[in-house]
């Protein structure tokens, strides 16, 4: 019998691997009550390069599974989630909220990740649609994802920011490379573990951890990611979107306070999608001869 | 000519060393941890172009395809001025001649497999003949590859006359010997094969087809250039080497560039006497150098599709 307690280190979460950061970097940032929550990765640019190669890589697959598959994980997701309760609720106390907000959040993220395993094979019907045209086409939009999506965290919660924004570019069949919060960071690793054990391919959700000034810089003016998501950046706001510019990359800043059971809809869905609308030649469409 | 030579030739050939191989890992693993600035990341990456075979060697290769290599091959980049044209394309001698018209009036050299590639599977009449259609098409190099069967059976005579013939056969055009290293199956294999190819003419050495995994790794290439540096000294005969196959990465180029400085001098870093075989090393590279000049990551989606 032992009676050492064994600490966690918080690794990245890389293309289905925990490796450390290749800059051999860390910070230790403290909770509210003056507790060090451990030492935490400080990623690099080249940690960002890495887990956009390994996005990439898993954006095509991610997306061709059918609808109903991708629902099938994500449902996977909230079944270990659900089934890991006591080590959230012990993180998002060790991380300074009280018993009660603890139960709160992990209640509010279960029933937010089944909330979208749900969408993913029913939002496409819901935004697609056929278009009246004054020619002879047939004529019809889609929804097609957007690709890698860099997620900046909102800073203020543990876990349900992160998930909130997760989980609809999931569900849409976007891959995505997340910053976790600076000063809340290891309950995000944790639901990496989550991810990692459950059905999600490696590769299409990549965790950093580190600080939002280095690394928000170098998503924006990155080529190959294709949206930027993430809750108010304050004062390097102006210049990260920017940086968005030079390869039109979709950003969206979400101001929603996460932990109300109402902030979640298709809405999140629907900004990481590319709608795509096929002019399909027929003849004299909606006439008694049209085949249509 | 050969029969008074040749006792001489082997007891060379057979007097090399055995190869230690966890040395030469060692060795090798000590090539990537250089630091290269980015300034001399720059050159690096500008000489690592300049260093490329653009190859395409597929059964579904058409003329489209091949006049489109051999348009990126003069134009790697417009959008980025003061790039260097890689040094050769390389295809199959029935695109020798679209090559050929292709690149009229540019310097890039065109390659051509030959000798029953990849397998070398046939006799020596056919190979003959690979070689003179590629030759008569206009190609500058020939890529020819060993008869590892042969050359496993211990028949190294026969290895030997088959690349002394076929090096007659290519006339002013410059031989490369492919040993197809990954048949090979061990570095002293590498090393007696790399020797029988340069005593028997080649003048160029290169490691693989790059249809049989592991190709170039950089083990082999370390075997082969340090084959080569005993060669030139034994006598006084530059020797090219062209690691092929599975150096898709700006990274491993680098590190490639690195051991031939580190073995062979600087006097080797010239595409007459080191080549990269590749099909998409060069988009690689050419993301890291518009990386080093804007500071932004780049995505293939801004290069082309090959």
């Amino acid at each position: 019998m032992s009676n050492l307690e064994v600490l966690k280190t918080y690794k990245l979460y890389i293309g289905g691997a925990f490796p450390r950061t290749e800059s051999g970097r860390f910070y230790a940032p403290v909770s509210n009550q003056g507790e060090v929550l451990g030492n935490i990765c400080l990623s690099s640019r080249k940690d960002l390069r890495n887990a956009v190669v390994a996005a990439r890589k898993a954006q095509g697959p991610w997306e061709e599974r059918s609808a109903f598959n991708r629902s099938q994980i994500l449902y996977r997701i909230a079944e270990l989630f659900s089934d890991r309760k006591e080590i959230f609720l012990k993180e998002f106390q060790k991380q300074g909220s009280s018993p009660e907000e603890a139960v709160l959040e992990f209640s509010t993220t279960l029933d937010r990740i089944v909330y979208y395993a749900g969408w993913c094979d029913k939002y496409n019907q819901v935004l697609s649609s056929v278009n009246s045209v004054n020619s002879s086409h047939f004529n019809f939009s889609t929804c097609e994802p957007m690709g890698i999506v860099a997620l900046i965290a909102p800073q203020n919660t543990a876990l349900i920011g992160l998930v909130s924004l997760i989980l609809p570019a999931l569900a849409g069949g976007n891959t995505l490379v997340a910053l976790a919060s600076e000063t809340l960071p290891i309950s995000a690793i944790s639901f990496a573990e989550v991810l990692n054990d459950s059905d999600v391919p490696a590769g299409v959700i990549n965790i950093l951890t580190g600080k939002q000034d280095e690394i928000a810089p170098i998503m924006a003016s990155h080529m190959d990611i294709n949206a930027l998501i993430s809750s108010d950046l304050g004062s390097i706001e102006n210049q990260i979107a920017e940086a968005c510019i030079d390869n039109l990359k979709r950003k969206f800043t979400y101001t929603e306070d996460f932990n109300q059971p109402e902030s979640q809809g298709l809405t999140f869905i629907a900004d990481l999608q590319e709608i795509k609308t096929t002019w399909h030649p027929i003849e004299n469409i909606g006439g008694s001869t049209s085949t249509y | 000519m050969l029969e008074s030579n040749q006792h001489s030739i082997f007891q060379t050939i057979n007097a090399a060393s055995p190869i230690d191989k966890v040395g030469v890992e060692e060795r090798v693993a000590r090539f990537q941890t250089r630091s290269i600035k980015d300034d001399a990341k720059a050159q690096g990456l500008k000489m690592v172009l300049s260093m490329i075979d653009l190859t395409t060697l597929e059964g579904k290769d058409t003329p489209g395809k091949v006049k489109q290599m051999c348009f990126k091959a003069h134009h790697l980049h417009d959008l980025h001025p003061n790039l260097p044209q890689v040094a050769a394309v390389c295809v199959y001698p029935s695109m020798v001649a679209i090559a050929k018209q292709a690149l009229k009036g540019t310097s890039v050299k065109i390659a051509s497999v030959a000798t029953a590639f990849p397998s070398g599977q046939s006799n020596l009449e056919i190979k003959l003949a690979d070689v003179k259609l590629a030759v008569d098409s206009g190609a500058d190099e020939i890529d020819m590859v060993i008869s590892r069967g042969k050359f496993l059976s211990g028949e190294y005579n026969f290895v030997f006359d088959e690349i002394a013939m076929i090096k007659e056969a290519c006339g002013v055009a410059r031989l490369k010997v492919i040993l197809e290293t990954g048949e090979l199956c061990t570095l002293d294999n590498v090393r007696k094969a790399s020797d029988i190819a340069m005593y028997a003419g080649a003048d160029f050495i290169k490691t693989s087809t790059g249809k049989i995994q592991p190709a170039a790794t950089m083990q082999v290439t370390y075997t082969m250039l340090l084959a080569i540096k005993d060669y030139f000294e034994a006598t006084g005969k530059m020797i090219g080497m062209k690691p092929a196959g599975g150096i898709s990465t700006s990274k491993l180029a680098l590190h490639n560039l690195v051991m031939v400085n580190e073995i062979l001098g600087p006097n080797w870093l010239h595409n007459k006497w080191f080549r990269f075989g590749a099909s998409s090393l060069a988009n690689d590279v050419l993301m890291q150098l518009l990386k080093l000049e804007s500071g932004s990551y780049q995505s293939p989606n801004y290069f082309t599709l090959d």
